[in-house]
């Protein structure tokens, strides 16, 4: 790479050159940048015909030529409608309960919509910075909300008839799976980051091993490790659940990543902090509890928000183990013949784009926030 | 406050409990740690043996040698249904290399394209850039690879009514037909032309560069590399009368026959790995690119140099520090990624081996054994080469 510099050094004087006729005036910004040099005029123009030929087709395709009402195939085919066919809204119509909920007995909806309200309001107060009680309300989303959520969702207690996982699908699927990843990916990376770090040459030698061996493979194999290894691994007569195989694997795997987000908050903590704690005579694990990590954590929120967004779009691969979330569920509806038009697929795809696109995007815009919000904190000079 | 015992001084230190020194405490930790490690594992061992009695499976890597008996539809070396598992293996391991391998190729080339371009002061082709890499990174990429299989791939025309191009190039529902290049006799002479101009051209580089660290005078080495490169080949080919053909493919009948028929299997998993790591890969560029300070382009400018030999000689060499490592970690998400060839039944290892043998034969545990051992010794290998070079880039630094 270059790293032969010339030696050569010019020895006259270079003649001045005038000052710029087009950098003078006070217009001079504007129009560099609308017009710039010739060569920025051709990309200006390629550019434009690039929009042109992906965004109108775009536009036309979801909005203006697309079917809005409708119950059947019939209503999307160019014949009946007289036009150009775009999008089929009323497929997703009506499959949207299917790409929601899978198969989640209809009377017994309103339980998926109660966990996700209580989800929202816990999490919501958590990832703004300004809300009031932290520390109850991580308390709350972090152990009481997965305990209710699963009762919810899965029943068996007075009052609510259990319902089998296999029977869950779509969103719900992906919501249950992003956000058991990282819930329980958290404590386990938590403690990966600590045997990385510790100084007892066993504890990190085995965890190095456990981070480096999922981080190393494919969660594709993952999965199939937790779907048809793990249950050879276990007494003949455990039976685990389809579900609760996938949730393993992917806690093992988002929790080796983990260790990696955590250990990069560990290692933005001075020095100072841990001696502080020590001279202050905390033993290792209320210097670690105290005063180490609850800094180090703040500083790995993006970090974790990151991971999140990894974990939800890597949830799809579970429809390889014939688990079906969002993406499952839409794939088993393009086979469903009664909605067979040339339109469909390219519908469902929008659809399910729009879904993933707007929830990366927005948590991918949060991360970026909260980045800058906690950079001024690591610079601050210590006063 | 009580006043401090006065301290004798040659005194020995105060007995401390054994449960309290330190070095016993993390020896007993430890190897309390390490056997309840070895205790699952033996626990798992016991298990793993008992459930195997229960399904009447024979452990062990024997079935590498039994007869698969079924076929895969593409392969780089010859295979057919009679082949062991232990062939198929291999042919899957081959078909990951080479989607892998083209798509870092093309993964790279867009990713610096799409980098740079993000960087352009072009302010309309600095934003496409941009949308083109929020829309990649924030769909998921099997969600990406079933669209362009699915509904781009899928809703081709058959191969009568194929989309050509100039001719030569077809596409179809039954995939990508290229023209195939045909070596005839004496096409040796043109590939030892070829290597001869490629080696003379570095010779000249090397050259040059050394007479402007004498002299200061650039020597331009880009057109006389060209003519040793492309007119020389071209020059022999002509000599020996082209003994070179290229093989068009040609529709007879209800397919094509002749050129290189590339899978629309293939074809969407290749599109998708590089269309989604090339974003990342972008973002990384942009990064080095920024990574390095302004004051540089800056001298450089002073200096004289055309914004493109600073890009050259400044700029990307300092980026390049920045940009490999998590290039080279991105290389190998390409490759980790690949596995997910079996959605669209692309026969990479992890499809025909942890799929249709696994199936076969039941074996799980050695066969994904063996698969996760393949990709996790990809993954030491590469980050052994990174841990190399940023040793050798530390030591450069100084």
């Amino acid at each position: 790479m270059a790293a032969v510099l010339p030696s050569y050094v010019r020895r006259s004087l270079a003649e001045p050159e005038p000052p710029p006729a087009a950098g003078q005036g006070s217009f001079a910004p504007t129009r560099a940048r609308l017009r710039g040099r010739p060569a920025s005029v051709v990309l200006t123009v390629i550019s434009a015909v690039i929009i042109a030929l992906v965004v109108w087709p775009a536009i036309r395709f979801l909005l203006i030529d697309a079917v809005w009402d409708g119950t059947s195939r019939a209503d999307c085919l160019r014949e009946t409608v007289g036009r150009e066919v775009g999008a089929c809204w009323p497929f997703i119509k009506a499959k949207l309960p299917q790409l929601m909920y899978g198969f989640y007995p209809e009377s017994e909806r309103w339980r998926v919509d109660l966990t996700y309200a209580l989800g929202v309001a816990l999490l919501v107060p958590l990832l703004l910075p300004r809300a009031p009680y932290k520390g109850l309300n991580a308390i709350a989303f972090f152990g009481v909300f997965p305990v209710a959520g699963f009762f919810l969702l899965a029943g068996g207690v007075p009052g609510l008839p259990p319902v089998e996982t296999r029977l869950w699908g779509g969103l719900l699927i992906t919501l249950v799976i992003s956000f058991t990843g990282i819930i329980f990916s958290l404590p386990l990376g938590i403690m990966l980051t600590l045997g990385r770090r510790s100084g007892l040459p066993i504890v990190r030698a085995l965890s190095v091993a456990f981070i480096e061996i999922w981080r190393g493979v494919p969660l594709i194999t993952v999965l199939f490790f937790a779907t048809y290894m793990l249950p050879f691994f276990l007494p003949v007569s455990w039976k685990i659940d389809g579900l609760l195989r996938v949730l393993i694997g992917v806690v093992l795997f988002a929790g080796a990543y983990m260790a990696e987000v955590v250990r990069g908050g560990l290692q933005a903590i001075p020095r100072g902090q841990f001696e502080g704690a020590m001279a202050l005579g905390l033993g290792y694990w209320r210097m670690m509890g105290l005063v180490v990590l609850p800094q180090a954590l703040r500083l790995v929120i993006p970090g974790i928000v990151n991971s999140f967004i990894s974990l939800f779009k890597d949830t799809s691969l579970v429809l390889i183990v014939a688990i079906f979330d969002l993406l499952g569920q839409l794939r088993a509806a393009f086979s469903d013949p009664a909605w067979a038009t040339p339109s469909t697929l390219f519908t469902g795809f929008a659809f399910a784009g729009i879904i993933y696109f707007l929830a990366n995007f927005g948590m991918s815009r949060y991360a970026l926030s909260m980045e800058r919000r906690l950079r001024p904190r690591e610079t601050r000079s210590p006063d | 406050m009580k006043p401090a015992p006065a301290l004798a001084p040659d005194s020995a230190p105060p007995p401390v409990a054994l449960r309290n020194n330190p070095k016993f405490r993390a020896l007993a930790w430890q190897l309390g740690l390490l056997a309840l490690v070895l205790w699952f594992g033996w626990q798992f061992a016991l298990n793993a043996r008992a459930n195997m009695q229960a399904q009447q499976i024979t452990g062990g890597f024997g079935f590498l040698a039994s007869t698969a008996g079924f076929g895969v539809n593409q392969s780089l070396i010859s295979y057919s249904e009679s082949d062991s598992y232990g062939r198929v293996f291999l042919v899957g391991l081959l078909n990951t290399l080479l989607v892998a391998v083209i798509g870092i190729v093309l993964a790279t080339i867009i990713g610096f394209l799409i980098g740079i371009a993000r960087l352009s002061s072009n302010w309309l082709l600095a934003r496409l850039a941009g949308g083109y890499v929020e829309l990649t990174r924030n769909l998921p990429l099997l969600f990406q690879i079933l669209f362009w299989y699915l509904a781009v791939l899928g809703t081709l025309p058959g191969p009568r009514q194929s989309i050509s191009v100039w001719g030569v190039i077809y596409l179809n529902n039954r995939g990508l037909l290229l023209p195939a290049p045909v070596a005839g006799s004496g096409a040796g002479y043109a590939a030892a032309a070829f290597a001869f101009g490629a080696a003379a051209s570095i010779a000249l580089r090397y050259w040059a560069a050394q007479r402007q660290m004498r002299t200061g005078r650039a020597v331009p080495v880009l057109w006389s590399s060209v003519a040793l490169i492309v007119v020389l080949p071209v020059v022999v080919l002509w000599v020996t009368g082209f003994p070179i053909g290229i093989e068009t493919p040609e529709l007879r009948g209800f397919n094509f026959v002749g050129g290189i028929r590339l899978l629309p299997e293939f074809v969407a998993l290749l599109l998708a790995l590089s269309l989604y790591t090339a974003a990342f890969i972008a973002e990384i560029v942009r990064a080095g690119i920024l990574a390095v300070p302004r004051g540089q382009s800056e001298a450089a400018a002073a200096l004289g140099l055309r914004r493109g030999l600073t890009l050259r000689l400044i700029i990307l060499p300092q980026a390049l520090r920045v940009i490999v490592p998590p290039l080279t970690s991105q290389y190998l998400n390409l490759t980790k990624n690949s596995s997910l060839a079996i959605a669209v039944g692309y026969p990479d290892l992890f499809a025909v081996f942890a799929g249709t043998v696994l199936n076969q034969t039941g074996q799980a545990i050695e066969i994904i054994g063996m698969t996760m051992a393949v990709y996790l010794s990809l993954s030491l290998f590469t980050s052994g080469l990174m841990n190399w070079y940023n040793a050798r880039i530390g030591a450069a630094r100084g």
